[in-house]
């Protein structure tokens, strides 16, 4: 029987990049996988997939794997991957953040990355602490959980990743775990496929510096945890249309077609070509 | 060839074009947003891509990346917006991205006052960014002029891989000049070198004889890794002493050996020149009219170097032309920042300063009072009375 992830193997720069770095049982390897099983199923050509990671954990990503990679600044990932994508419209551009990345220091190209429906893909891989740093609270730390900067337990609310995606204008918007990988691999691949912005928070975990923290030691013990905790949206969806607030709900949670920018942008050369579009013209008094 | 009534701004945005620029990421602020409104309405006719941004960093950021994706790529700013830029700058000094940043200088610090003119910018410039890195920054003194910087910006960041400043002051952006423009077909444009070896001979970071690798854009067929952290030839991160010593050897080797090239300035009866004023920008300007005023009414020996290249600083130039004279006048709005290199070069002894930094203009008045005052006797340190 063939393997479901045979070939994959392909896409790493196995001979040049390896070990990673990442601790012995860390998450953000399934979602490496995954984005490598997505990119095989879709048969994208490796030249024309671009890989864009900010700073952490998970931004060290991009360097396992043979596609155009880039590892960028702090939270500025989707910022690269934008202005790349406006030059090379046609290129499958990837964008992996942590949590951290992605919503503190980056929150503003976040939410704006979604407003401009940019056909990126963002992957959030949410472990709910800045681990590479040393376990400190980020942005999605729950609720009265231990960090190396909350020893008293965090008093902060977490971000609602997909909720703020969505209100911000993205147009395909999902979730699933560590975990539940053949769903993660479907939403990935459905995400990789959408042309418009879209979101994919892969939860994931930290026991190395949240685990030691919050009494979840073992990758094992965050892997109950996740499955535990976690729930589909047609089972939550049972009980009416109100989401669950202590589950991670997982499946696709938003998905509408809407105008794309790099489409939008070239109706714009091709208007530019002639005169300004007229203006209709308002005089109202007291504008000036 | 036609002759128009041109705002500097406008000039700046038009030798973008002519230079190639096809990508523009920025975020709105006087007295630079004439830039960006004009290649918003450009740029799509020539099937270029405008985006305005979130703000500066993404700005830079998305800057950087057109770059990668193969496009020339630039962004227009002022102070404020240029300290927000310093992250990303520092990430395409170290990357090695092509691309060029516009400051349309005003006063600051912080908001300062906009949007008066000021040269305050010029060690930002040079050490905005954290680390060491080479910067190459360009000051033009006329609308014409600002054209002319900006094409070469271009030529300067395609060719040596770096990143690249012109420093306007907000009098050169927002004044209004006759200029002839050339024909954009006659403008010289350089454009990056690409690789021509096999993929997997490829290296986006070696050490060939020029010191400048080739870049290839994303999406080409040449697959790579590009890093803020240090890297070795391929890309790839690296801690290895022997990897990292001839990157940060090369990469400011790259502009050192080319200074013949880089260092562009205009100099004026700097021969037995008794003072030496040295100036750039509008500041030039005032200068040029103090030293008619000098040698026609009082018939001194005034010389003047304007620089039109501030980073790499011509030291060699400066050393040589100052040689003769027994006074150095430095001008510039802001209270010293040019001055602390001629001082390093000179010697304190020489160099007088001419500089304000409350939005006004330094007058030719300033400075004729400064190349006509007796010489200054350098204040003594009471402390340092014993010796």
């Amino acid at each position: 029987m063939k393997r479901h992830d045979q070939g994959t193997y392909e896409y790493l720069r196995r001979h040049k990049r390896f070990p990673h770095v990442w601790c012995a049982g860390c998450g953000i390897g399934i979602v490496m996988a995954s984005i490598l099983r997505s990119v095989q199923k879709l048969e994208l050509n490796q030249d024309d997939v671009a890989l864009i990671s900010g700073i952490g954990c998970t931004g060290r990503m991009p360097v396992y794997m043979d596609f155009n990679t880039m590892h960028t600044t702090h939270g500025r990932a989707l910022a690269f991957a934008t202005g790349l994508k406006m030059a090379r419209p046609e290129m499958e551009v990837i964008v992996v953040m942590g949590d951290g990345d992605a919503l503190a220091i980056g929150g503003n190209h976040f939410i704006h990355a979604a407003r401009r429906n940019i056909n990126l893909t963002a992957i959030v891989v949410n472990n709910s602490i800045y681990g590479m740093t040393g376990g400190q609270s980020s942005p999605t730390t729950p609720l009265s959980s231990f960090s190396a900067t909350a020893p008293y337990g965090h008093i902060e609310q977490p971000f609602p990743i997909c909720d703020l995606a969505i209100a911000s204008g993205a147009a395909f918007v999902a979730r699933s775990t560590v975990y539940h990988v053949n769903q993660l691999d479907k939403i990935v691949e459905q995400a990789i496929a959408k042309r418009g912005f879209a979101v994919v928070e892969a939860v994931s975990y930290c026991h190395t510096t949240f685990g030691r923290a919050n009494n979840l030691k073992t990758p094992v013990d965050m892997m109950h945890y996740l499955k535990d905790n976690s729930i589909t949206l047609q089972a939550a969806k049972k009980n009416g249309d109100e989401l669950p607030k202590d589950r991670i709900v997982r499946g696709v949670l938003h998905d509408e077609e809407k105008p794309e920018f790099t489409e939008l942008y070239d109706q714009v050369i091709e208007q530019a070509h002639g005169p300004l579009p007229a203006r209709k013209r308002k005089v109202r008094r007291g504008w000036f | 060839m036609t002759v128009e009534l041109l705002q500097g701004n406008r000039a700046a945005a038009l030798g973008a074009l002519a230079a190639g620029c096809r990508f523009f990421a920025g975020y709105p602020i006087t007295p630079s947003s004439e830039i960006a409104e004009i290649m918003s309405r450009e740029l799509p006719k020539v099937g270029g891509k405008f985006l305005q941004m979130e703000d500066e960093i993404a700005s830079m950021a998305a800057v950087i990346g057109g770059s990668v994706g193969g496009l020339k790529s630039m962004t227009a700013t002022s102070g404020p917006g240029f300290s927000l830029m310093q992250e990303n700058i520092g990430y395409a000094a170290v990357a090695e991205i092509p691309c060029v940043v516009i400051n349309v200088m005003r006063t600051g610090p912080s908001t300062g006052l906009p949007t008066s003119p000021a040269q305050g910018d010029v060690m930002q410039a040079r050490w905005g960014t954290h680390g060491d890195h080479p910067i190459v920054a360009l000051a033009p003194a006329s609308v014409r002029e600002t054209f002319d910087l900006t094409v070469k910006a271009f030529n300067f960041a395609e060719k040596y891989r770096t990143p690249v400043f012109v420093l306007m002051d907000e009098v050169i952006g927002h004044m209004r000049e006759k200029v002839e423009l050339p024909d954009p077909k006659a403008v010289e444009i350089v454009n990056r070198e690409m690789p021509t070896v096999p993929p997997e001979w490829y290296e986006p970071f070696g050490n060939p004889p020029s010191d400048v690798p080739p870049l290839a854009p994303f999406g080409e067929g040449y697959r790579y890794h590009i890093t803020g952290l240090l890297h070795d030839a391929r890309g790839f991160p690296t801690e290895r002493l022997d990897e990292i010593q001839p990157w940060v050897e090369r990469v400011f080797r790259k502009l050192d050996r080319h200074m013949d090239e880089i260092a562009m300035w205009q100099q004026d009866g700097v021969e037995d020149a008794r003072v030496l004023v040295v100036a750039y920008g509008s500041t030039a300007r005032s200068a040029q009219q103090a030293l008619k005023i000098a040698r026609a009414r009082y018939g001194r020996k005034v010389g003047l170097l304007r620089l039109k290249t501030l980073w790499p600083f011509p030291e060699d130039l400066v050393e040589q032309l100052a040689e003769e004279a027994q006074r150095i006048i430095v001008a510039e709005m802001n209270l010293g920042q040019i001055a602390l290199e001629v001082e390093r070069i000179v010697g304190r002894k020489r160099v007088v300063r001419v500089g304000r930094a409350d939005g006004r203009i330094v007058t030719p008045e300033q400075i004729l009072d400064a190349i006509r005052a007796p010489r200054p006797q350098p204040a003594r340190n009471p402390a340092l009375a014993r010796f």
